[in-house]
């Protein structure tokens, strides 16, 4: 890719960014299917996120009266981290834009800036509520944090690069390294990983109305209108983008390696098609768990900081 | 451990694939479109009052039979994310000041749904000692569910009038 | 080039001077502007040092007796005074304003103002020692002058106790210190006569001599010493304690400046005087770092007063820093040079990075402690609009230490992986084994210290303030605010253009592992890092430019903020829109239509703290207490409520706390022995003589 010009990796960025700011909504909905189905609902469409983020888009600005700026600048930095990850993260293709600067680590320590970010504002709004859930959400963070870094690591070591677009392209080229020990131990750890960073059940509900058992929805308590939407669209694109993350990294096959229109709409459908899928599982994981107390939820986090760890001394043994 | 789980499992990939057990409902009279919300409603609902009938068929209303959740609505636990505030109960003294708050942090445009007779005043227990004097904003709902309770395909009926789905 | 730093020496001691002999009006500001002075002769000079790669040597049989005084201010040096002379100008101007108001380490005293300008000097003396004598009268002069700094607050009870903890520890240092360098000049080339005895040259040279027992024995003497100023754990009790009592520029100094200088001397005695050493000794030293980085984070995540909780971030980023320089010594020992001098440079960026940082952090929180007369958390809050720039300023900061893109502590904290990451390809056991233990240390702190500056940056600025002296606090005074922003813009600008400081660093790095098996003599290095703007690991696709990330971030924010306001202007006009503004409605928070809501509903620090603390329980050991007092009708009603949650330091508990307990028992038996009796003491010669006696014959 190293050949393509500015102009088209540019253009892949947009497509790729366009793609996470519907796909993030599509696959809520896709997840919030399944759950109805299972539960034996018909359930509410699939693009219905889409039509509850439009409608927030023209709804009315409300501020806490104690708070200040940071309240109205967390939803942008949401926003700006999770769209500057997906344009520049090898989700459709191995060359987007960026793609020569897109690191792991880049990734991580983005994903970590929005959460900061909403804690902050969550502190801001000066109510219980808020402080609640950004303490708690710091908490699983600062737990979930260490895992998702050494499992990235892992990955790294292997593919000798930290370079996404590296690792990618080095899966691809060595096939047999897919379902090496380190790889499965390093999915399973950063799967546990993601259902920390999504805020999905066992570790927490995102459609509770009890504000003792919120942790994410705590801190978004107070945000109403277009904020709120920026704030919920932020969250379905990190949730894509974790999806799309972990389908590229493990199973990279179908994402374009050139920069022919066929072979980025094959990207596409691939991408659409794996991250639709691993939605499916976690929906079914979803519905069949119950929530974790809060305070086991470290436990869990715990253990997919030991397998992360297991992975990078596999990967160092095992050659 | 491992086949308990899976054996756990079959009946929810199983239900998965059959046809939903929900009921099919004609589209309610009124104009398409609803009340504007291009299809998405959250309501917020509070209890003023009420004595849990009007939300035990709130409770069906969102469930497998009725889905209320199909046509877009869905209920919400903060008025900030809602479109407005679903009332049952009569307004007792002590929850007029907070039905009052609950409706103020709702952001524009926004409606009120009054559901059951005690939300539309003519309820059995209206004019008793904790009843607040006046209904406040219930007065003027902008939809109105009756019923002693009402049944649950009447108040998914008139959820999608606010929805027009 | 000796000029620049001989006037930058001798402009500190005058401004020490002035500092005690001026009158009270004029005291302050002469002493900084000469402190300013000072610093920047220092840079000039180390700055010119670092651009040759040469560097300067001052000898002189005057100053002190017998050794005499010897500068040499090489590369490796050169860094150090680079970071101490910018701490110390934003400290200076910083202490302009603080010293204003009294009550805060003694305003405008003497004492005070001489002090400062003599500690800053001994900060910029240590890196440029070149010999025994000189470096140990500069570590001296800096223990007694921050010393006697934090006595400037003796009438507090807090500051005298931490100060005879500092000065107890501080003294134990500096003796291992004088052994380990005893033991080193006494092989030395030339240890015959006093010229040139225990001159940094001379010991390099005779290093290679030394019987392996002798040297790792001054290796461990020298690290306990190096290891406690630089607050490693087992040895940083002193820090927690010292770094909140201390006036705030003089903290800021301590944390941005002196800690550094642990770190150097590990450095410089292991790296360059010891010529590498052997491998064990940098699995001590990446092992303390592992230990201190873990402790460290977890301390500041739990603790709720403001500079406490700073102080042990300082001890983290120190771990974090420690786990750098043993690996590339374990690396350089093996011969694998080039990771080597990547590990060194990442340790060095994060001690850089680390010092703007917590510089600017704990001058922002003197601001807040000024302002709101307490810096304890649980009291403060909604000071992002009383005190914006500081605010500001202490965001800018905290970003730092999480290691957020753009800032300096994420293209540091990258560096440090990325060279975790190179090093696991030396496809050694041992070293591996430790680097994986530095990656574990690594990836826990990050959490825990987002935890904790969230922590601090939330509940100490946002919200609602909790206490009538939050709610009246006002802001800083301009040299208290231009301070604390001179150290924001180095987090700025190495955070996002990294690459400036890379060749600077990469020369200072050469030059430490000049004398390792690795190293094939002078300071040039073949570069591990490309030249460019971002960071790029040469050989590899690793790469990141930051200056890109935060243009693409700054794009984001403009693009959805101008999404919001077109589509609220949209709607304002819309004829069933509702509202005409386009703005933001301001109401009263959602509190579930609660009738009453007081700024005391919120989070306090403690409670933001405590699910981090229940999940740390059995390493923290909080000491809990609830007090209750009931109504004297009945036993049934409470009357009050206390609660009372404190966590002390795990190793102060569990370690110092039984052996001060011990040394009194010791005392208290040793008191029983010397009971004042004369027949006694009469005894005690006569039954020593008749056992020497017996012994002789």
């Amino acid at each position: 890719m190293s050949a393509v010009s500015p102009l088209v990796s540019a253009g892949v960025s947009v497509i790729q960014l366009g793609a996470a700011v519907t796909g993030g909504p599509l696959l809520y909905g896709l997840m919030a299917k399944v759950r109805a189905r299972a539960e034996g609902r018909a359930g509410a469409p699939v693009r219905q996120p889409l039509l509850d983020l439009w409608k927030l888009a023209g709804k009315e600005r409300i501020h806490a009266e104690h708070s200040s700026a940071v309240l109205p600048l967390a939803p942008l930095v949401v926003i700006a981290t999770a769209a500057t990850a997906a344009a520049i993260a090898p989700l459709i293709s191995t060359g987007p834009a960026l793609g020569r600067t897109c690191d792991a680590f880049v990734i991580v320590f983005l994903l970590l800036l929005g959460s900061v970010a909403v804690a902050l504002a969550g502190l801001d709004t000066g109510t219980a509520f808020g402080g609640m859930g950004a303490s708690r959400a710091m908490t699983i963070g600062a737990l979930a944090e260490p895992a998702l870094l050494v499992a990235v690591l892992a990955l790294s070591i292997q593919a000798g690069t930290s370079n996404l677009p590296g690792i990618v392209s080095s899966t691809l080229a060595h096939p047999a390294w897919a379902v090496t020990p380190e790889r499965l131990l390093a999915l399973v750890a950063l799967v546990i990983v993601v259902f920390a960073e999504t805020g999905r059940i066992p570790v927490d509900n995102p459609s509770t109305h009890l504000e003792l058992t919120m942790i994410h929805e705590a801190m978004i308590l107070e945000y109403a209108g277009p904020e709120l939407g920026l704030v919920t669209l932020g969250e379905t694109m990190r949730l894509g983008l974790l999806l799309s993350l972990l389908a590229n990294l493990f199973f990279p096959w179908g994402i374009a390696t050139t920069a022919s229109p066929l072979g980025l709409l094959l990207g596409l459908a691939a991408l659409a098609g794996k991250t639709a899928a691993i939605a499916v599982a976690i929906s079914i994981v979803e519905v069949s768990t119950a929530k974790l107390r809060l305070f086991r939820v470290p436990e869990i986090l715990s253990a997919g900081f030991v397998l992360a760890v297991l992975a990078v001394i596999t990967g160092l043994v095992m050659p | 451990m491992v086949t308990l789980r899976f054996m756990q499992l079959l009946p929810l990939l199983r239900s998965l694939f059959s046809r939903p057990v929900t009921e099919r409902l004609p589209r309610p009279p009124g104009p398409r479109g609803g009340a504007g919300f291009g299809g998405s409603v959250q309501l917020r609902h509070v209890d003023a009052g009420s004595c849990n009938g009007c939300e035990l068929e709130i409770a069906s209303a969102f469930g497998p039979v009725y889905d209320a959740g199909r046509f877009g609505a869905r209920l919400v636990a903060s008025p900030r994310h809602a479109d407005g505030v679903l009332v049952t109960g009569v307004v007792t003294r002590n929850m007029a000041v907070p039905l009052g708050k609950t409706l103020d942090a709702v952001p524009e445009p926004r409606v009120i749904v009054a559901c059951g007779d005690c939300a539309l005043g003519r309820g059995p227990f209206g004019g008793g000692y904790g009843v607040a004097s006046s209904q406040g904003p219930l007065a003027a709902p902008d939809v109105a569910i009756p019923g002693c309770p009402p049944g649950p395909a009447a108040i998914t009926q008139a959820l999608r009038t606010l929805t027009g789905r | 080039m000796s000029a620049a730093l001989l006037l930058g020496l001798g402009l500190g001691v005058a401004a020490a001077a002035s500092g005690g002999a001026l009158p009270a009006r004029s005291r302050v500001p002469v002493a900084a502007v000469l402190t300013v002075a000072a610093c920047v002769a220092a840079l000039v000079a180390a700055a010119r040092v670092l651009a040759s790669g040469s560097a300067i040597t001052v000898n002189s049989a005057q100053v002190l007796p017998l050794t005499g005084v010897t500068l040499v201010l090489d590369p490796l040096g050169a860094v150090f005074v680079i970071t101490t002379a910018v701490v110390g100008v934003a400290a200076s101007w910083y202490n302009v304003g603080y010293s204003g108001h009294s009550g805060h380490g003694g305003g405008r005293g003497r004492a005070g103002t001489a002090l400062l300008p003599l500690f800053v000097t001994s900060l910029l003396a240590v890196p440029s020692a070149g010999s025994v004598a000189t470096f140990l009268a500069a570590w001296e002069l800096m223990a007694l002058s921050s010393l006697f700094l934090l006595l400037t607050g003796h009438h507090r009870a807090e500051a005298r106790d931490a100060a005879q903890w500092y000065a107890v520890m501080t003294h134990a240092g500096a003796a291992a210190i004088l052994l380990a360098f005893v033991l080193l000049g006494a092989h030395a080339a030339g240890a015959q006569s006093f010229d040139g005895f225990g001159s940094f040259a001379a010991i390099r040279a005779g290093a290679s001599g030394i019987p392996s027992g002798i040297r790792s024995l001054a290796f461990v003497l020298a690290l306990a010493g190096f290891a406690s100023k630089a607050g490693a754990v087992p040895l940083h009790v002193w820090l927690p304690r010292a770094h909140p009592e201390a006036p705030s520029p003089v903290s800021a100094l301590m944390s941005g400046a002196m800690v550094n200088l642990g770190v150097y001397g590990i450095v410089r005695t292991g790296d360059d005087l010891l010529g590498g050493g052997q491998l064990w000794w940098w699995l001590v030293v990446a092992g303390l770092g592992a230990v201190s980085a873990l402790f460290g984070a977890l301390h500041a995540a739990a603790s709720p007063d403001l500079k406490r909780l700073l102080a042990y971030s300082t001890v983290d980023n120190v771990g974090l820093v420690l786990i750098g320089v043993g690996a590339s010594g374990a690396l350089a020992v093996r011969g694998h040079r080039v990771l080597a001098a990547l590990a060194l440079i990442a340790a060095l960026f994060q001690l850089v990075s680390h010092s703007a940082f917590k510089g600017c952090l704990f001058l922002a929180a003197g601001s807040v402690q000024q302002a709101a007369g307490t810096r304890d958390l649980d009291s403060l809050g909604g000071l992002l609009r009383r005190l914006p720039a500081t605010a500001a300023l202490f965001g800018i900061g905290a970003l730092s230490v999480c290691a957020l893109p753009p800032f300096s502590g994420f293209a540091s904290e990258w560096l440090l992986l990325q060279g975790f990451l190179r090093g696991f390809s030396a496809h050694s056991a041992v070293i591996a084994t430790a680097l994986l233990a530095g990656v574990a240390a690594l990836a826990l702190t990050g959490g825990l210290t987002a935890a904790a500056f969230v922590k601090a940056f939330g509940i100490g600025f946002l919200g609602q303030p909790r206490t009538p002296a939050a709610a009246s606090a006002g802001e800083a005074g301009v040299s208290m605010v231009g301070g604390t922003a001179l150290l924001a813009v180095p987090c700025l600008v190495l955070g996002l253009i990294p690459g400036i400081a890379v060749p600077l660093l990469a020369k200072a790095a050469g030059t430490a592992l000049s004398g390792s098996p690795a190293g094939a003599g002078g300071g040039r290095l073949a570069g591990p890092l490309r030249a460019e703007a971002g960071l790029a690991i040469a050989g590899t696709t690793d790469v990141i430019e930051p200056a890109l990330l935060a243009a693409a971030l700054a794009a984001g924010i403009a693009l959805a903020w101008a999404v919001i306001r077109l589509r609220g202007r949209a709607r304002g006009r819309a004829p069933a829109g509702g509202r005409a503004g386009a703005g933001a409605r301001r109401a009263e928070a959602w509190g579930c239509g609660r009738e009453v809501q007081t700024p005391r509903m919120q989070y306090t620090a403690t409670s933001f703290a405590e699910p981090l603390q229940r999940v740390f329980e059995d390493v923290l050991r909080p000491d809990r207490d609830l007090d209750v007092s009931h109504l004297a009708e009945s036993r049934y009603f409470e009357d009050a409520l206390r609660y009372h949650n404190r966590i002390d330091d795990a190793v102060e508990r569990g370690v110092y706390r039984p052996l001060t307990v011990a040394a009194g028992r010791w005392g208290e038996f040793a008191r029983r022995a010397q009971n004042g009796s004369m027949h006694r003491y009469l005894g005690y010669g006569f039954a020593a003589l008749v056992i020497l006696l017996v012994v002789l014959a």
